[in-house]
């Protein structure tokens, strides 16, 4: 196939980032092409926990997660559904005294930032949160953060962007991106060649190779978050709970089932990410140990995603150190379902604007790269594969 | 009105076990979904429709013959046995009954 | 220099025929092989042994297969020294090294370097209104009821569906006493006669299914051909079953208070997914079937598929795919193997493929299902999804395969994990896209294969900690 599909800007990756920063592109009439090689919304947007909270984050992402918290306030707006978005409120749970203090002096530092967290102890906990076990000594509770479907929701934005008519390529994996006078040429294994002045790399797990290849490599890896959900049950959990220290969190959605997180899986391939038995058998243990109320229940489903991690947890988000036109989104380690619709708005205003209002220089990619490099205008660049260099 | 009939190997001894709070009897080597549904007409009931079930290919499979128990939590009927003193319910939703 | 070669671990998933010949082949090359039984006692389905203390005989249980039934149920006791068999044990989870177990509420991993695959088979059946009601039972759990527990489904019973097993099941509950109302076959005349010339091959095959065909018959069991149901009645449980014929608007009614329903059989093929061996699609079966060469070798190495777990061709055929796919890993693993034997089990399975593809025009899937199925029949038993969702899905939604159909539907994501629905959901779908229904790909397979415990404890565990 050698059709050709100009545009003004071409986003590769189709999860919750680049179908965001399309949709909102496509609304400010900005021709754009996003270019997914598997479905868009399929890969870490579509099977993560689906927590959507600020809660818990790091003083770096404030900004940005109040942006997304006022993103997410207008979904049915934006895509069309409400994608099971409730806010139940999200309990972080404190295993000891130790954790408690953490946890209120988290709160002290985010003051200002809208969360309102409170703090409960033991007894306020077993007034209001019974079912929670006496494991748990106590918890910071943030009553706005919530949890949604990221099934419905990834896909959804995606669906909206192309209802904006936002160019929705999926199936279609890039092979090539080169630098030319008017931009960039993007080339695909079995669709078209996309020319466009703009590119976001919002690849996911798979941007950081990307990024090498315009002279920007990062510490990106992937990791692989453990999974479960029980059969339907009768509802009990009225908040979606996580723990510090990040070993176990769990949500139960309207029709009974209880989604549960921690840990990690193992990967067999670039693309089949597998639970390993012990690691399951922990996630077991916790569960069962914190809710009580899960006992004599079955679970139905493990997974994985694959998700892109960076060594300091925080994305990669602004624009390319060494390419004009380049913008990198990726690299959320693990909590970008939430943030994600921020970035997608931050990376439009960077296209659009030339600036977010949103701070950002946290996330530079420069603070992974050992010198400033000069920017290089004209020179192309060829990138093999994206399959065998992430391999 | 009981849903399955016996055809053959009635001679067994007895097992009583508790169905919905009263007291039944079941036969040594039946399984809970033969107990029960020599009683009655369901095992449980859906959690999204309350419409009532009673199991469907009794050989582990479809997973719609789950029913609660005291001690055991929710067991699959066809592939476990009835035991003396069994607590079982139809109605429970619960993990345990 | 001698070269110590690696230890041979063989490990086979299933006790029915395939699993039982499979064992003794490994054990007489001198292996110990690991047999993992989800039941409680050895046979799998087909010769699955009632529990301890039921006195009918094995005639009676099997009728004209007794000999092969307890031909097999003897092989297993003798072999039970030589082999580890553990029985009541799930095998949850697979990769290419080890496996994930479950046995009396504990979690194990069993290593492997060879695997064989007999995991078997289950009923097939598209969803029709009101085929959750209390009393409807699948054709294969309708026979466990009878020959398992000495059960009725019902007291007067209604079989409906196509196949074999249609009239053997009718056959034995008459047999045994119970009322059989009626038996309702979806195939035709023109099919019985299209599968004729095949079955010729088969002549006691054939022989065996006139002879019930004519012994019902004799016995006042009314036996209808094209039929298509249309609903179950009854809210509690059944009251009724309403068909119609192909072709003719006029609903018949039968009063019943049970229906042993199926259309065939379904390879149970989850683990060969979650292994990551390549599916083809097989349109004698109408599924995806892991990609198998002759002896039973898939594509994965060292991973061996045999019997109706790797595509239905009857219970004769698993024992000799069993014997055949235990001769190749011999051969993989460079230890002696009888290479006549093969070409004669090859050569026995080939004929048994013609006789299969045979009973599949006599007795064929129906085809026009989908199409006649109304928006409100529940299609989806575990996560109560109508097909009209389906439909809606593909049209407004963007479901264009299974996976994202399941992902935005919720078909295939309850207990089940489609094995009751795919079949009906990928009709559905197929068709609302005007696509064949190899087009819309197959639901990927997520560990557990079967539901498990939350209180499952590892046999390894230490504390818990948060």
């Amino acid at each position: 196939m050698s059709t050709r599909l100009d545009t003004e800007v071409a986003i590769i990756g189709g999860g919750i980032v680049g179908a965001s920063a399309a949709l909102f592109l496509a609304r400010r009439g900005v021709p754009v092409a996003v270019i997914e090689r598997d479905r868009c919304g399929a890969k870490a947007s579509g099977v993560n926990y689906g927590g959507v909270r600020r809660q818990g984050r790091g003083i770096e992402q404030m900004p940005l997660t109040r942006r997304a918290h006022e993103i997410w306030g207008e979904l049915p707006s934006l895509i069309g559904t409400d994608g099971e978005y409730v806010r139940s409120g999200h309990l972080k749970l404190a295993r000891d005294q130790d954790d408690l203090d953490a946890l209120a002096d988290y709160r002290d530092r985010t003051r200002g930032f809208g969360m309102n967290l409170e703090m409960l102890d033991r007894a306020a906990l077993d007034r209001r949160f019974p079912w929670v076990s006496h494991a748990a000594a106590g918890a910071s509770f943030c009553p706005q953060d919530g949890h949604a479907n990221p099934r419905l929701v990834s896909p959804a934005f995606a669906r909206a962007a192309q209802a904006a008519s936002a160019h929705i390529l999926e199936h279609t994996r890039v092979t090539r991106v080169e630098r030319d006078a008017h931009g960039f040429r993007i080339a695909t294994e079995s669709g078209p060649t996309i020319h466009a002045r703009v590119v976001l790399n919002c690849a996911g797990a798979w941007a950081g190779a990307f990024a090498a290849t315009f002279g920007e490599a990062v510490p990106e890896t992937s990791i692989h978050p453990l999974m479960m959900v029980t059969e339907p049950l009768p509802v009990f959990m009225n908040v979606s709970t996580g723990i510090q220290g990040g070993g176990v969190y769990a949500r139960q959605v309207a029709r009974g089932n209880c989604v549960i997180g921690g840990g990690r899986g193992l990967t067999t391939s670039e693309d089949l990410a597998r639970p390993s038995g012990e690691d399951i058998a922990t996630l077991l243990a916790r569960a069962a140990t914190l809710f009580p109320r899960l006992d004599g229940a079955h679970i139905i489903r493990f997974w994985t995603g694959v998700e892109g991690n960076m060594p300091d947890h925080h994305p990669v988000l602004g624009p390319s150190s060494t390419t004009p036109g380049l913008f990198h989104g990726f690299g959320f380690s693990g909590a970008g379902f939430q943030i994600g619709p921020a970035a997608g708005e931050v990376l439009c205003d960077l296209v659009t604007r030339g600036e977010s209002d949103i701070p950002i220089d946290a996330f530079s990619i420069t603070r992974y790269l050992p010198t400033p490099t000069r920017p290089i205008l004209d020179t192309t660049h060829a990138v093999s594969n994206l399959l065998e260099i992430s391999r | 009105m009981p849903l399955l009939t016996r055809l053959a190997e009635k001679n067994r001894t007895t097992v009583t076990f508790t169905l919905d709070g009263r007291a039944v009897q079941a036969l040594e080597g039946d399984t809970v979904l033969t107990a029960v549904l020599t009683q009655g007409a369901r095992l449980r009931r859906s959690e999204f429709s309350d419409q009532p079930r009673a199991g469907f290919c009794m050989m582990g499979a479809c997973q719609d013959c789950w029913i609660t128990t005291a001690e055991h939590g929710r067991v699959r009927a066809c592939s476990t046995f009835i035991a003396p003193g069994m607590v079982v319910s139809t109605e429970s939703t619960e993990g345990r009954s | 220099m001698s070269l110590a070669r690696a230890p041979i671990e063989p490990v086979i998933i299933g006790a029915g025929p395939a699993g039982i010949r499979a064992a003794q082949t490994l054990v007489q090359a001198g292996l110990r092989p690991v047999v993992l039984d989800e039941s409680l006692r050895a046979g799998g389905q087909i010769y699955r042994q009632p529990p301890a203390g039921f006195t009918r005989s094995k005639q009676t249980l099997y009728g004209t297969e007794h000999k092969k039934a307890d031909a097999l149920h003897r092989t297993m006791d003798a072999l039970a020294a030589r082999i580890d068999y553990r029985a009541g044990a799930l095998v949850w989870n697979a990769d290419q090294a080890s496996l994930e177990v479950i046995q009396n509420g504990t979690m194990t991993s069993v290593p492997y370097t060879h695997l064989i695959l007999a995991t078997g088979a289950t009923d097939r059946v598209l969803p029709f209104q009101g085929w959750t009601t209390p009393g409807v039972f699948t054709l294969g759990g309708s026979q466990v009821a009878l020959k398992y527990q000495g059960c009725g489904i019902g007291s007067r019973v209604v079989f409906l569906g196509t196949g074999p097993l249609l009239y053997l099941v009718a056959y034995q509950y008459r047999k045994a006493g119970a009322d059989v109302a009626a038996v309702l076959d979806t195939s035709t005349h023109a099919d019985g006669l299209a599968g004729l010339a095949g079955m010729l091959r088969a002549p006691s095959l054939l022989a065996k299914g006139l002879y019930y065909m004519g012994w019902l018959r004799a016995h006042g069991v009314p036996l209808h051909k094209y039929v298509r149901p249309v609903s179950v009645q009854g809210g509690a449980q059944v009251s009724a079953l309403t068909y119609r014929l192909r072709g003719h608007d006029t609903v018949h009614s039968i009063a019943c208070d049970a229906v042993g329903y199926g259309l065939g059989l379904r390879s149970e093929t989850q683990l060969a997914s979650l292994l990551g061996c390549a599916f083809d699609f097989n349109s004698q079966d109408r599924a995806w079937l892991p990609r198998r060469d002759a002896a039973g070798r898939t594509s994965v190495s060292g991973v061996y598929a045999a019997g109706d777990g790797a595509g239905i061709a009857g219970a004769d055929a698993a024992e000799l795919a069993g014997e055949r796919a235990a001769l190749a890993l011999l051969a993989d693993a460079q230890l002696p193997s009888d290479a006549r034997r093969a070409a004669t089990l090859d050569n026995r399975l080939l004929a048994n493929a013609r006789v299969r593809t045979a009973l599949e025009r006599a007795f064929p899937f129906p085809a026009d299902w989908a199409a006649d199925l109304n928006d409100d029949v529940m299609l989806c038993r575990c996560e109560e999804i109508t097909a009209g969702t389906v439909r809606q899905a593909a049209r407004e939604l963007g479901a264009h395969e299974m996976n994202r159909l399941k992902a935005l539907t919720r078909v295939g994501m309850g207990r089940c994990q489609g094995r009751m629905c795919a079949a009906g959901a990928t009709e559905v779908l197929a068709h609302a896209l005007h696509q064949r229904c190899d087009a819309v790909g197959r639901i990927r397979s997520q560990p557990p294969v079967k539901p498990i415990p939350i209180s499952v404890v590892h046999a390894d565990q230490q504390k818990v900690s948060l």
